[in-house]
């Protein structure tokens, strides 16, 4: 012990009216060193930076929590995993062990549902279902969610030359207040379309009306569109029943449940304003309290909520890489990943912390991501603590989209590591090398 | 008017917080901030505020306080304080 | 009668008095209006220049900075442990629409330090959200104005005829804008997002005159005290600069209404638009106090002591009277203040005042 003061870097901030409080998210920022009893920095010197790194625990226990909350209210209700949202073979594994059916949205994510779980788990929704897929995904036994009078006609020509008369659904769009409906996808109910859906499939006479899907949107922080779509699905069941003789055996509710990130356009941060899961399946209850299907007959309600459940799990362990301070006083961080591998930088502000014991007074410092481009900004001002070259931190909650969304531009996508419940880290997918880029490439032959 | 006697001018207290009288801006210093200041006012070239900086912290091995003092001299100028001008390092 | 409380230590946040006034000012000098009252005020400021910290006048023994609402509910949490720490507080009465959330959350924590608060409930508080208005009115059985909540520009050029033009454009939490036209109820959406973000609520406009009620909800349903007021002089930010307290029946019943559909719990401000046919329709129920809340105490009702009493769990006699009548005029003053003081906010976050007197 010496008893000299640590050295810190120099810092100058000059005060401003209005950015006058020293007591920043760093007065309670605690460096994260470890995901689930790993340390980070053993996680990367294993697997290199940067590093998508995901809790199985807390998957587990996110899908754990939905699932409760659902049943208590709803005892038929069943979670479908929506590929879209993080399609990891490891990842649909946990969820399918945990009891969730598959959701997909094309056919490659069919073709990848069909390595995992029996066709009749499968929920087959989305906008383009080539007659391929559909034969496919009717050999298979999955529930086929019809999206627009042309699907429907070709999913009956599929059907009638299988010799098969498979039990589908209409996707219906709806309007909501408060949210923008998504009239692209499916029938619209209040135009009357959805009824003329319904005639045109009763009068094909080759599929079978079963279910009936809506989706919300996304990121829906408003429990009370949730509460309205189930009670509009539900006085159209009732109609259904009463007027054309089809009881339905399925209502799928869609996902779109908001996880704990916090929009760009959104004031107060994602943990205070995201509503619980409790929350969401009491609006969903009370609007299924609506349906008046004889006893015995209740569908069974299917969610597919995909970001709140692995939002969490995930974080994007990156290291800086340089240090430098902008003509308007900022301090900016350039890391190895960026834009390209954290899609939902675009849509977030990101939770970012740094992964290793800080000191300092923190400044306001803009994060960017490792490109030649100007869009790639990991966090556009925030106030961290004045970190160096090599120090690693970690971007929290990013465990829904990127691993799907990523792009491979200029740079190779980093590896996905898996953290067990019992702190066992494995990789689930590899980091990608130039052998990956030139796999996939061919040089014609007049240049070779 | 004398840079020094500006450089002095400038209020600095016990937890880093300064006042420019010429000014009426306030800032805030974190403690090396506040060596590098108070050696400005003495006089010193960047090389003899490196070697304060030695002296007074402790400093982990890889640190590059030359740099450090540059990008903050830097700095200083651009939020107007009579810092004299320096070369690169 | 409630006993003398010389020991109580009551916080109070909002201390940002501009010519757009956040409510503390207000509350604190409502506090230190009652004679009973002998205790230390603490202000909780979002920035060292916040302008009630160096109020004089409104005697406050210490004040801290607190973290933005935007920092999230550990940030907060942290902080009020190390305020509390250092100057033990007896209660809490948060004054901002932005910082609500977190204080809810912590509610039960706080209650467990012997931090006292009483505020809505999350339930509540969304029940009352701008966004569901009409769910209100139908509960409480008051009239409110047609309204549609905008999630993207493109929706103002969709408004059917439900909500003709002009139309009143309304942040989450603050701001509202007259627009007469798409474009400029596009323009204002964009404005309005960009501070307050999503989501954003146009609202019908009526011609009437606009009144605003100050009251608390005891929790139970009933009316702990209300004094209504008709502002005479607007600031150039549409603020009222000087108001009058009126005795209008149908504005307290109003108010009544709404604690009986809600049970609210804490205080708020209604604004109340009285049409020329004699109609009355309920804008928007702010969830806090409003800033001018001083004159209720000025014309018989003290409200922030009544929030206060309710907190330390009393149940104080609901506040009936008032004298109408009663006017509150706004000056702008010019505190005399030190560059020490600045100097302890911007470094350490906090401003302790030694006590004159014994």
């Amino acid at each position: 012990m010496t008893g000299k003061p640590t050295y810190q870097r120099p810092m100058l901030v000059r005060h401003q009216a209005g950015l006058m409080n020293k007591l920043s998210r760093v007065a309670g920022m605690r460096p994260l060193t470890e995901i689930d009893g790993v340390p980070v920095a053993a996680l990367v010197e294993r697997f290199g930076s940067p590093l998508f790194v995901f809790s199985e625990r807390s998957i587990v226990s996110r899908h754990r929590e939905l699932r409760d909350a659902l049943s208590v209210r709803l005892p038929k209700a069943r979670l479908a995993w929506s590929y879209k949202t993080n399609y990891l073979d490891a990842v649909c594994k946990v969820m399918h062990r945990e009891g969730s059916l598959a959701e997909v949205v094309s056919e490659m994510e069919l073709d990848k549902a069909l390595r995992q779980v029996a066709g009749t788990e499968i929920i087959f929704n989305g906008p383009y279902k080539p007659e391929g897929a559909l034969e496919k995904a009717f050999r298979a036994g999955a529930r086929v969610h019809l999206d627009h009078f042309d699907e429907l006609a070709r999913a009956e020509a599929v059907a009638r030359r299988l010799g098969l008369a498979p039990k589908v659904a209409l996707r219906i769009n709806m309007s909501l207040p408060g949210i923008t409906p998504w009239s692209r996808f499916g029938f619209n109910l209040e135009s009357g379309q959805a009824l003329d859906a319904v005639r045109r499939l009763r009068a094909g006479g080759v599929l079978q009306l079963a279910g009936l899907h809506a989706h919300v949107g996304t990121f829906v922080q408003d429990v009370d569109a949730y509460r309205q779509e189930a009670r509009k699905l539900s006085e159209l069941a009732n109609l259904l029943a009463r007027e054309h003789g089809v009881m339905v055996e399925w209502i799928d509710l869609g996902g779109g449940f908001a996880s704990n990130n916090t929009l760009h356009a959104q004031y107060l941060p994602g943990e205070q304003v995201t509503p619980s899961f409790a929350q969401y399946a009491e609006a969903i209850a009370e609007g299924l309290a609506a349906l008046a299907l004889p006893p015995g007959r209740e569908p069974t309600i299917f969610l597919e909520t995909g970001r709140a459940l692995v939002d969490e799990a995930g974080s994007l362990v990156t290291t800086v890489h340089a240090t430098k301070r902008l003509t308007d006083g900022r301090r900016a961080l350039i890391l190895d990943a960026g834009v390209n591998s954290l899609f939902t930088a675009f849509w977030y502000r990101h939770d970012v912390v740094p992964a290793q014991p800080f000191a300092g007074t923190p400044e306001p410092t803009i994060l960017y991501g490792p490109l030649c481009m100007a869009i790639d900004v990991v966090r556009d001002q925030l106030l961290f603590p004045p970190l160096s070259p090599g120090d690693r931190i970690v971007v929290r909650n990013v465990g829904a989209y990127n691993v799907t969304q990523w792009m491979q531009f200029i740079t190779d996508r980093p590896a996905v590591v898996l953290v067990s419940r019992t702190g066992e880290a494995a990789l689930m997918r590899r980091r990608e090398s130039v052998e990956t880029l030139l796999a996939q490439e061919e040089v014609p032959a007049w240049l070779a | 008017m004398d840079t020094l006697q500006r450089l002095k001018d400038l209020a600095v207290s016990e937890s880093g917080f300064v006042f420019d009288p010429h000014s009426g801006q306030t800032f805030s210093l974190n403690e090396t901030g506040r060596a590098i200041l108070e050696a400005l006012k003495r006089g010193e070239t960047v090389e003899q505020i490196v070697t304060d900086l030695r002296q007074g912290f402790e400093v982990e091995p890889g640190a590059d306080l030359g740099r450090d003092v540059h990008e903050f001299l830097l700095l200083a100028r651009e939020q107007g304080w009579p810092v004299p001008q320096v070369e690169a390092p | 009668m409630s006993l003398p409380r010389p020991s109580l230590t009551i916080a109070v946040t909002g201390l940002n008095a501009t010519d757009n006034p956040a409510p503390g000012v207000g509350v604190i000098r409502s506090l230190r209006a009652e004679p009973s009252f002998g205790g230390r005020v603490v202000g909780l400021a979002y920035d060292a220049l916040d302008s009630g910290l160096y109020s004089r006048e409104i005697g406050l023994d210490a004040g801290f900075l607190i973290p933005y609402p935007s920092q999230g509910v550990e940030a907060l949490r942290e902080r009020l442990r190390a305020v509390h720490a250092r100057t033990p507080l007896d209660v809490i009465i948060p004054t901002l629409d932005s910082e609500l959330p977190a204080f809810i959350a912590l509610e039960p924590e706080l209650r467990s330090w012997g931090v006292h608060m009483f505020l809505p409930t999350r339930d509540q508080l969304e029940l009352r959200s701008k966004a569901r208005l009409g769910e209100l009115g139908e509960r409480a059985g008051l009239e409110v104005p047609a309204q549609r909540v905008l999630s993207d520009a493109g929706d103002v050029y969709r408004l059917g005829a439900e909500l003709p033009y002009p139309l009143v454009v309304k942040g989450v939490f603050y701001g509202a804008a007259v627009v007469h036209g798409p474009d400029e109820a596009a323009a204002a959406f964009h404005a309005t997002v960009a501070r307050w973000g999503l989501p954003v609520i146009a609202q019908r406009f009526h011609a009437g005159e606009e009144y605003d009620v100050v009251a608390v909800g005891d929790g139970r349903g009933g009316m702990a005290g209300a004094v209504p007021m008709k502002k005479l002089l607007l600031s150039d930010k549409g603020k009222g600069w000087a108001g009058v307290a009126v005795k209008d029946p149908h504005l307290l019943e109003a108010a009544r209404r709404f604690f009986t559909a809600t049970s609210w719990r804490g205080p708020c401000e209604l604004e109340i638009l009285k049409t020329g046919e004699g109609r009355y329709l309920l804008i928007e129920v702010n969830p806090r106090f409003p800033a001018w809340c001083f004159l209720a105490a000025g014309a018989g009702q003290n409200l922030p002591w009544a929030v206060t009493r309710l907190a330390l769990g009393e149940q104080p006699a609901p506040l009936t009277d008032f004298k109408a009548g009663t006017l509150f005029v706004r000056i702008s003053l010019d505190q005399i203040a030190s560059i020490e003081d600045l100097q302890s906010l911007a470094t350490a976050g906090e401003l302790l005042r030694a006590r004159e007197g014994p």
